[in-house]
């Protein structure tokens, strides 16, 4: 079975596109980075005791005046910025990639029916997409966080920052999933198998996520990864807003605003540690997001 | 064509409707307006009189066409965070983001059409991979960062360009311009720069996907046989069918542009409509939210209105269609 896997064209494309593989390779090393966190951190940035006001301001290990123990230096608090982006990263990835899934059901879910069903269900869900295409993703987003804050009470808010967050990312993403998945089932329904599936009466469930889901997955897996970059984008956008995540527990976007603060002083390591870690991990899956398009297109090879 | 610029105005007027629904809504339902105007003091029988005045015991057609009638006389309410008129403090602002989005636009037209028609030329060029792969990490990076880089590169390091803020502007009554200045352009050029990187790079792939799309068509391969001077050939006959696609992005880019003029307002203190919108997010100021939303959709159907008549201008099969 792997060796079928390995043999097989877009592995092998894979193993001949040195930026494909370099790219891979960052996101899966930083993905490793921000799953073993704990264990790699030295200090854990949202547990104050962990770190010391006296180590504050420290430049990289590379610059005169440097501790050893800090190898990109400290913020003014004393956090160890090795450890702030791992845990930074670590939230932004939970965020991009819950937003991204939760969008890809919704997405998929309704692009299917719409395609599937056609008729008014599918003009619904085509204007709504129509619309929101016409709004972009940020704005979206903005307003939703926007409701949330007026809706939410008060006493609420601050817990369900990554919640509205994640929401409001997820319900501006779903559209192109919907769009691509509903003209992909266009095509499908029409082919032999599935009218076969339909005519020995097989449930409409069955039919679409069964038979049809399948053979429209391919287009699919580019939009994930390419929304998956997205996600991350706007989550660091939003933060770094000051709409996203509060200080006190800093997605890389929220770092990002925190550094800017010393973007005239001196310490540059403190914004520029993970704004260099934000755009590494979105241009590699960037990068693996082209690949993939390229691999399941092969009219442009 | 009189018919289809009637059939346009007409769809206009209702997305016009839809959002000023939308708007209305947020304002209606997020959030009680009642106890946003009154304090903790104030008497439940008083609430109920600001409540009957306000007329929030009408019915809800009653009240959205009382809400759509105020909109129209240009009567968008009182902030909750200001208590100053709404459309006082949108109609300030207007100004310093049209301009910003304006010089964006023309930035990312300027540079993105003939570096698309370059890149269609010279599909396999080194020139052209260069750019392709610093587009590739153009779209990458967030519009956020180009503008902290671009600060930290022309304000900090060679401390060329003002970082923050818009100043010099000279001021036609409502409308502050930043045009006619040496210093409003210094303050202008970062924030466009940082803006129309990212829809520069959009408009330049999708000249570069139109133009390999119409050379490889059968008319041109025509026109080069029959010996066409290569400069007519392709800045008259192919970019000409080009076009229409680009100017259809144009009319979207223009979401985009006021979109992310939220991001660069921000990053560069810029006094805008997306600062405002952004500070009244935080502030849960609902009237603000909704008068932006209707303010922006007006334009967008203004833009697209305009991209519309244009094809009628570009396409003269168009108008002999309408016409028929």
């Amino acid at each position: 079975m792997f060796a079928s896997l390995w043999d097989s064209d877009g592995f092998y494309a894979f193993r001949r596109s040195p930026a494909a593989l370099v790219a891979a390779f960052v996101a899966v090393l930083i993905l490793l980075g921000c799953l073993f966190a704990p264990w790699i951190a030295q200090s854990n940035p949202y547990d104050l005791a962990s770190f010391s006001l006296l180590d504050g301001l420290l430049p990289p290990a590379w610059e005169a005046g440097s501790d050893p123990r800090f190898l990109l230096g400290t913020d003014d608090q004393g956090r160890d910025m090795v450890s702030a982006i791992l845990y930074g990263a670590q939230l932004s990835l939970l965020i991009g990639l819950s937003a991204m899934a939760i969008a890809t059901v919704l997405g998929v879910g309704l692009g299917l029916a719409a395609g599937y069903y056609g008729g008014r269900l599918d003009a619904i869900v085509m204007r709504i997409a129509d619309v929101q295409l016409a709004l972009p993703a940020i704005l979206t987003a903005l307003l939703i966080d926007g409701i949330a804050r007026g809706i939410l009470p008060a006493d609420q808010q601050e817990n369900l920052r990554v919640v509205v967050l994640t929401l409001a990312i997820a319900l501006s993403l779903w559209v192109n999933f919907a769009r691509t998945a509903r003209a992909s089932t266009f095509v499908e329904r029409n082919k032999e198998y599935v009218q076969a599936a339909m005519i020995m009466g097989q449930h409409p469930l069955r039919v679409m996520f069964w038979h049809i889901l399948p053979n429209i997955l391919g287009p699919l897996l580019v939009i994930m990864t390419v929304d998956l970059a997205s996600a991350i984008l706007l989550e660091a956008t939003l933060s770094f807003l000051g709409i996203g995540l509060p200080a006190d527990s800093p997605s890389l976007g929220t770092l990002i605003r925190i550094g800017m603060q010393f973007l005239l002083s001196g310490e540059w390591w403190i914004l520029w540690v993970p704004t260099v870690f934000l755009i590494a991990l979105v241009v590699s899956i960037n990068i693996l997001g082209d690949f993939l398009r390229d691999v399941f297109n092969p009219r442009l090879r | 064509m009189v018919y289809f610029i009637l059939k346009r105005l007409v769809q206009s007027v209702f997305v016009m409707l839809a959002v000023a629904l939308l708007a209305f809504s947020l304002f209606r339902f997020v959030g009680d307006p009642v106890s946003q105007m009154t304090g903790t003091e104030t008497s439940v029988e008083d609430r109920e009189r600001l409540r009957e005045e306000l007329g929030l015991n009408d019915s809800f057609p009653v009240q959205f066409g009382r809400f759509s009638g105020d909109m129209l006389r240009g009567d968008f309410g009182f902030s909750y965070r200001t208590r100053q008129p709404v459309a006082e403090m949108i109609a300030t602002r207007i100004p310093a983001t049209l301009e910003l989005g304006i010089v964006a636009l023309l930035i990312s037209l300027v540079v993105g059409i003939p570096a698309g028609v370059y890149t269609a030329l010279r599909p396999r060029g080194f020139i052209t991979q260069t750019i392709l792969m610093t587009t590739l990490i153009g779209v990458s990076i967030p519009t956020f960062v180009i503008g902290i880089v671009l600060i930290f590169l022309f304000g900090v390091q060679l401390g060329w360009l003002p970082t923050f803020g818009r100043s010099g502007t000279v001021d036609f009554g409502v409308w502050k311009t930043s045009f006619l200045t040496v210093d409003g352009w210094r303050s202008l050029i970062l924030p466009a720069l940082t803006l129309g990187v990212y829809q520069l790079t959009l408009t330049m792939r999708l000249v570069r996907a139109e133009m390999m799309e119409v050379l490889r068509s059968d008319y041109v391969r025509f026109a080069t046989a029959r010996g066409i001077p290569y400069k007519n050939l392709y800045f008259k006959h192919a970019l000409a069918n080009t076009m229409i696609p680009v100017i259809t992005i144009i009319g979207l880019q223009f979401g985009g542009v006021i979109a992310f003029s939220i991001v660069t307002e921000s990053v560069f203190q810029w006094p805008g409509m997306g600062l405002l919108f952004l500070e009244s997010i935080r502030f849960v100021d609902i009237p603000v939210m909704g008068v932006y939303l209707v303010v922006i959709a007006f334009f967008f159907v203004l833009v697209n209105m305009l991209v519309d008549l244009l094809y009628l201008v570009i396409d003269p099969r168009l108008r002999v269609k309408e016409a028929a």
